[in-house]
């Protein structure tokens, strides 16, 4: 049987083994090993890294004793787009960052314009909690998905179809709302794609009276349960110093036992209004920072977002209800130009702090210059340093409760 | 919490007047230019200084100005967690060197390691000091630094296509 040659490749003289070691060579000298350590690939296709992420291990038997993550292996030149397309048409780009939370990152790339461009405060209060209402709905989702492949990563398969279960609710919640699934880009520059369909409050409560209970469950089934808490109390524990060293947001910066959260610290859109906790961890079955309490702070966080869920729906049927005369789009400039300037924006995602720094030159609608900085990103980099002298299973488990996207870390 | 007047002039007290080449502080986030050869004096002041305290770096971003601007640089955000200030640090090379270079701060914040190695990667922005000053998203042998204004795309890498 002859090789079929691909369409688009010129016949090559160069073999393929050689290839890839010069696009994605090794950092470790095999050379410079004793003879007790081994090289281990964990990855780029291997379930627990969650993606397509290369971990080149430098291993004593059962020991890591050195982690290099390998990335780039989903990169997609987001900043470039961003640098080619006017503002409002990198928004369904800003879908495909952390894609579990497409909401958030729509949210928050918007935020930052709106900035620029003077429009924030201005828009309707109906807007904003819609705004909000969607973006906790996706950080449920978000956690949940954190959750059950955080269980399916120490052994546990239940809590994983349960998750999975009660997030495909949201899903369809959303797909109603924007009409995809998972990339939705609803959430528009000075307003909304559309008012969120009649019916929509009403659903949102009862997923709420539906999702309470079974919340409970998870808790049983998972939080407390020997084997997990084994498996994940006093493992991959990050000192706080650590985590705000290597620049760690979100649960992760929280799981070190730091109240910080963006809703609270910055104030911004309607999350002044609302009430809710921010939650951290305490320690509780191990040493602060590990992986147990990063898992417990998601399971909290979900428990308020179900607060802040049932809030905005009591805002959106009785303070601020739906009329015929209510434009989600009213507020949406024709063309999004801001005016020459700089500006880092930020919001928090349910993996962290997901920021952008845009320069805009004032005469184009498109920016300068656009970087997306990833809570993923930073929250990744920091395994390395809490991996030295693990098992190879804790490490699973710590990647795990770090809980990256790698549509955000290669971005 | 510090203005950024009296951050700017807690630098030139301790750090020197010549630090700092010029500075914004009207605009919403108000910036300092810094010399190159003071950057990391700066940056351990800022973090060290207990009034100051700047202990979280939030986003480090490599700029291209495109080809007529002279230079290419970096941002630097940087904030205190527990003073509650804020502050945005540039600092900028010469465009037309072969390779511009900027002294590394991965030492003073660990999180500038990967971001340093982002604007390396995609800009072409060597960082002198950094500890493992590697590609980070783009192939090892990829040709070129594809955020650079000027940057042409190569029509074959590894005999594909990279065109459709």
């Amino acid at each position: 049987m002859s090789a079929v040659q691909h369409p688009n490749a010129k016949r090559t003289e160069l073999d393929y083994a050689e290839l890839l070691r010069r696009s994605a060579p090794s950092k470790t000298n095999l050379q410079d090993l004793a003879s007790e350590e081994m090289v281990l690939n964990m990855g780029p296709q291997h379930p627990s890294t969650h993606g397509v992420l290369r971990l080149e291990l430098v291993t004593d038997g059962e020991i890591v004793l050195e982690v290099v993550p390998h990335l780039g292996y989903l990169h997609r030149c987001f900043e470039k787009h961003a640098e080619s397309l006017p503002y409002p048409q990198t928004i369904p780009y800003t879908d495909r960052l952390d894609y579990l939370a497409s909401m958030n990152n729509n949210w928050a790339f918007v935020m930052g314009v709106e900035d620029m461009m003077g429009i924030t405060g201005k828009l309707p209060k109906r807007v904003e909690y819609i705004r909000v209402l969607v973006a906790e709905l996706n950080r449920i989702a978000s956690h949940l998905v954190a959750i059950g492949t955080f269980g399916l990563d120490v052994g546990a398969i239940t809590p994983f179809l349960w998750c999975f279960r009660d997030r495909e609710h949201i899903l369809k919640m959303l797909e109603w709302a924007s009409g995809a699934r998972m990339l939705y880009n609803y959430v528009w520059i000075g307003g909304l794609f559309y008012d969120i369909p009649i019916g929509f409050e009403e659903r949102c409560a009862e997923f709420v009276a539906y999702f309470k209970p079974k919340l409970a469950e998870l808790n049983g089934l998972m939080t407390e349960n020997f084997i997990f808490v084994e498996r994940t109390a006093g493992v991959g524990v990050l000192p706080l110093d650590v985590a705000i060293n290597y620049g760690c947001s979100g649960p992760v910066l929280r799981g070190s036992g730091l109240k910080m959260d963006l809703r609270r610290l910055d104030g911004y859109s309607v999350y002044p209004e609302l009430d809710f906790e921010v939650c951290i961890g305490r320690g509780e079955m191990g040493k602060v920072g590990d992986c147990w309490d990063r898992y417990k702070v998601r399971v909290d966080e979900v428990a308020e977002s179900l607060k802040i869920i049932e809030q905005c729906v009591e805002k959106l049927t009785k303070a601020h209800p739906r009329g015929d005369n209510f434009d989600p789009r009213a507020m949406c400039p024709p063309k999004a130009r801001p005016k020459a300037g700089e500006y880092y924006s930020r919001a928090e995602n349910p993996k962290g702090e997901l920021g952008f720094y845009f320069i805009a030159d004032g005469k184009r609608d498109i920016p300068l210059r656009c970087k997306c900085r990833a809570p993923s990103f930073s929250n990744l980099s920091v395994v390395p340093e809490i991996s030295r002298g693990v098992m190879i299973s804790d490490l699973i488990a710590i990647l795990g409760s770090i809980d990256f996207v790698l549509g955000e870390v290669d971005r | 919490m510090m203005t950024a007047a009296s951050i700017l002039q807690a630098i030139a007290a301790q750090v020197g007047e010549e630090a700092i080449l010029s500075s914004d502080l009207q605009v919403a986030q108000p910036y300092l230019e810094l010399a190159p050869a003071s950057l990391v004096a700066v940056c351990a002041f800022l973090r060290d200084e207990p009034s100051l305290y700047f202990d979280f770096l939030e986003c480090l971003s490599g700029v291209d100005e495109g080809p007529e601007a002279a230079r290419i640089g970096v941002v630097y955000h940087v904030r205190s967690i527990t003073r509650g200030h804020r502050i945005v640090l540039k600092c900028w090379a010469a465009r037309g060197d072969a390779a511009p270079t900027i002294p590394s701060i991965a030492h003073v914040w660990r999180a500038a390691d990967w971001h340093e190695r982002e604007a390396f990667d995609l800009l072409g922005i060597h960082f002198a000091g950094h500890p493992d000053l590697r590609r980070i998203l783009m192939p090892e042998d990829w040709p070129g630094h594809p955020l650079r204004k000027d940057y042409v795309n190569p029509e074959f890498y590894h005999d594909f296509k990279t065109a459709y």
